[in-house]
């Protein structure tokens, strides 16, 4: 049974509030507070919590006189704090700090004033009916991918704009019971901007296609981040701790008149508020003609791979100026180009292994140690084509999007158009088990070719025991499917149906015949809210579903919850 | 520069994706009638329920066509600025293929339809007229009877009549480039044209959609003389400028706009 433990909302509708906070550790204190006429959305008396708002909204408050690039979080009016005051923060990252945790109102961060009423916000106060008026979507918010690390302590989302936040999951105390482990943000970045090629005149898109967080070696985190054509090494450290004591420096940093310095002192590291850093460590670029669709780290924690369309490349974590080709399907003559690469992985234990999928909806398995370059495969997966089922679109619904191994290595997992598949690494001719995600489609598929939602990449993850898999559908529905019970559910990722701790309901998409109650009709799914990108938590049963710019995260609650 | 469309505003593609629209309503079995004649009975019958066993029926082709037809258009339509998707360009033009293959089995691939000449094809769509275009630019040959005025593609149901006189200015105004050999009427002449040239020379010549496209990858020049048969960069200029002109949509930035018709205007002086 599924519970809403927390709705995590990217960004705010357009110069409207929305009734979060921010966590305190992930913003730095305000540079100054300067006088501003209030923003025109935030005359409504009786909203008393704090508002993030969309930097291009803010940046458009005209020319700042205190500097540029830098964003604002604006108080209510009836904080006594703010008035018709603005804290500026700085301007890292460059685009305003999105999410926070729907735990209530609570203080503004920057002026640590609370609010006179004391208690949290009742979120039944604030009026939520423009955020229904006003269903604004940033592009650059919409979730592009989503991965938990490999403890779950993390979990890492990328976004259309080239950003990165980084949520991490809160110890669970006894003091807080209602704080069951979830996620607050802990870090937010910008790993990529946009390009532009001037040989061939095209943008390079800041679009974060996939992120893969490395193996824990050390106190410090990292991940890959990559968008069509450059890889990123990100390296996440934190602070806590700062040296005080300084002999020819005072505490703001400024030199000391040397005839007041009667001793010498030892500095000491004094506690300080904790600093989450990143920094870029290595950047893997120009290695591929083509946008890469996937990374996968090897299990040897030194290497790793990046697929394009064509090509499949080895890189050295370590040096980023040399990659090998391991993989190369373009034909001699591109007139010839029937198949692409959709998408690959590492064996999970085995570092010699991988397997990449194609449009065509087969998988390759691939040894590297039978060659430098693996173009032959070691073993070709693909069912043979249903001759009852074929049209025009066959090869299209064939298309793999998304290929996993399952945490034992064993099995693969694979997402075309309109089914999981689960395929054995012993057996070749077929797949083990398929399930259909979305059968009722496949009346439509002239008209999802049209609208070019038949080119949609869904992504599929396995649970932590291997038992369950999930993919996501549309109408910001996902599926789940148990292997052991052969049970499957569906189940819907929505403000109103996410309210914290409330039991998910499952629903159903009724194909005509009897309808009951609740069920949504094929010709009622909205084709525009699809979820493309979801992770599964490697230990628990924690799912985080990415539904355009709002991520979901879910858990499963075995005792029931009390108020 | 003159002949060139106005790259801020491109309305007939719009109308364009507004029949297709309207097609795919028809063939997902919800039958508008909108005072559109269907030759068969048979009513809601998709593509795919149709394939099996009604390869010959009338309905079947019109399917068939008006899928050729998406799929032409939607390898055409790619951005101009951010790189086009290879994959979603793979599997559409793998569709095409499978479409060529089946009407050149079926005998049907000369299109000789019992339209005739004079009455205008109520379901074919413009976006074959603007292709036979293009194509006729290429080949040079073919005056054809004048066979149904300048734009006989248009559906006569499409509530957006107006449209259709909109799309004759824009559209008299692309094709000045190669203005000898506009006003070819006799759309049934531009199919042909259009399947003769896919199928002419070598076996498989929509392939020829990827010809050169590693080196010029991201010229949709290349993508489109690819597609009608020719490679000469001289003959593509003519769909260079349509496409550079056609492909930003009205919202697109002025900055865009301005790189594409510099660009455009430089492969026509190259030519």
């Amino acid at each position: 049974m599924l519970v809403a433990s927390q709705a995590l909302l990217w960004g705010a509708p357009r110069g409207l509030p929305t009734n979060f906070t921010v966590s305190q550790r992930s913003l730095p204190l305000p540079l100054c507070t300067i006088d501003t006429p209030p923003h025109p959305a935030l005359s409504l008396p009786d909203l008393h919590v704090m508002y993030l708002l969309h930097l291009v909204e803010l940046a458009s408050l005209g020319d700042q006189p205190h500097g540029r690039g830098e964003f604002y979080l604006f108080c209510s009016p009836c904080y006594p704090c703010a008035g018709n005051a603005a804290a500026a923060w700085p301007a890292r990252p460059a685009r305003p700090l999105r999410i926070a945790s729907v735990r209530g109102g609570g203080a503004c961060p920057g002026h640590r004033a609370r609010p006179s009423m004391g208690e949290d916000t009742d979120t039944r106060k604030i009026n939520h009916s423009f955020l229904r008026d006003h269903s604004y979507v940033t592009e650059a918010d919409i979730i592009s991918t989503v991965e938990f690390n490999h403890t779950g302590e993390l979990l890492a989302t990328g976004d259309k704009g080239g950003r990165v936040v980084i949520f991490q999951r809160e110890p669970e105390s006894k003091n807080a019971p209602h704080s069951q482990g979830e996620y607050d943000v802990y870090s937010t970045f910008q790993s990529h901007e946009p390009e532009f090629d001037y040989l061939k005149s095209l943008e390079i898109e800041e679009k974060i296609n996939k992120i893969k967080w490395l193996p824990q070696q050390n106190a410090a985190h990292s991940l890959l981040s990559t968008n069509d054509k450059t890889i990123k090494l990100w390296k996440i450290t934190e602070r806590d701790k700062r040296p005080e004591g300084y002999n020819l420096k005072d505490e703001e940093g400024k030199l000391k008149d040397l005839s007041t310095v009667t001793s010498l002192q030892v500095p000491v590291l004094k506690p300080m508020d904790l600093m989450v850093e990143v920094s870029p460590r290595r950047v893997f670029a120009n290695g591929h003609t083509y946008h890469i669709n996937s990374i996968s780290v090897n299990s040897d924690c030194e290497t790793y791979m990046s697929a394009d369309d064509l090509r499949i490349n080895l890189w050295h974590l370590a040096i980023t100026d040399r990659s090998f080709n391991i993989v190369d399907i373009k034909p001699a003559n591109m007139e010839d180009l029937t198949e692409v690469i959709t998408a690959s992985e590492f064996h999970p234990h085995h570092c010699n292994l991988f397997v990449y999928s194609s449009s065509k909806g087969s998988l390759r398995l691939c040894d590297m140690r039978a060659a430098a370059l693996c173009d032959k495969h070691s073993k070709l997966f693909e069912e043979p084509e249903d001759p009852s089922n074929r049209s025009f679109f066959s090869e299209i619904i064939s298309s793999v999007s998304d290929v996993k191994f399952s945490h034992s290595g064993r099995y693969m997992l694979t997402r075309d158009y309109l089914t999981v598949k689960v395929w054995d690494l012993n057996m070749e001719a077929r797949p083990i088990e398929t399930y259909q995600v979305h059968d009722y489609l496949r009346s439509k598929l002239c008209s999802l070719y049209e609208n070019d939602c038949i080119f949609d990449k869904f992504e599929c993850a396995w649970n932590g025991s291997d038992s369950v898999i999930m993919t996501g559908a549309y109408n910001n529905f996902f599926r789940m499917f148990d292997r052991n019970t052969k049970r499957d559910v569906t189940l819907e990722a929505s403000r109103e149906s996410s309210k914290p701790r409330a039991v998910l309901k499952p629903r159903r998409v009724c194909v005509g015949g009897k309808r009951r109650r609740d069920d949504i009709s094929v010709d009622s799914l909205d084709f525009t809210k699809k979820i493309l990108h979801t992770a599964w938590h490697p230990a628990e049963n924690i799912i985080a579903i990415a539904a355009t710019n709002n991520l979901y995260i879910f858990q499963d609650k075995v005792n029931s919850e009390m108020h | 520069m003159h002949g060139l469309m106005d790259p801020l505003h491109p309305p007939h593609l719009y109308v364009l994706f507004h029949k297709y629209a309207y097609h795919a309503q028809q063939f997902e079995g919800t039958m508008f009638a909108r005072g559109l004649k269907r030759k068969s009975a048979e009513d809601g019958e998709d593509v795919e329920g149709g394939l099996a066993g009604t390869q010959a029926t009338p309905s079947y082709s019109l399917q068939r066509q008006s899928l050729l037809d998406m799929s032409l258009v939607k390898l055409q339509l790619c951005h101009m600025l951010v790189e086009p998707n290879l994959c979603r360009s793979v599997l559409i033009a793998n569709t095409v293929r499978q479409i060529q293959e089946e009407m050149t089995q079926d005998g049907t691939w000369r299109v000789v339809a019992p339209q005739a000449a004079g009455r205008a094809p109520l379901d074919r769509l413009v976006s074959t007229e603007i292709l036979c275009r293009s194509v006729r630019e290429q080949e040079g040959e073919h005056p054809a009877p004048d066979g149904g005025g300048r734009m006989p593609g248009l559906v006569p149901g499409l509530s957006a009549v107006p449209s259709a006189q909109a799309l004759r200015s824009p559209q008299s105004s692309l094709w000045e480039v190669d203005s000898s050999r506009e006003n070819r009427g006799g759309f049934q002449k531009s199919l042909d044209q259009i399947f003769e040239t896919l199928e002419s020379k070598t076996p498989g010549s929509v392939e020829e959609l990827f010809s050169d496209v590693d080196s010029s990858y991201y010229d949709l020049d290349a993508v489109l003389t690819g597609m009608v048969g020719s490679t000469q960069p001289g003959h593509g200029s003519g769909l260079q400028a349509f496409t550079s002109a056609a492909t930003p949509p009205p919202g697109s930035s002025c900055r865009s706009d301005l790189g594409e018709l510099d660009h455009a205007v430089e492969i026509l002086v190259e030519t």
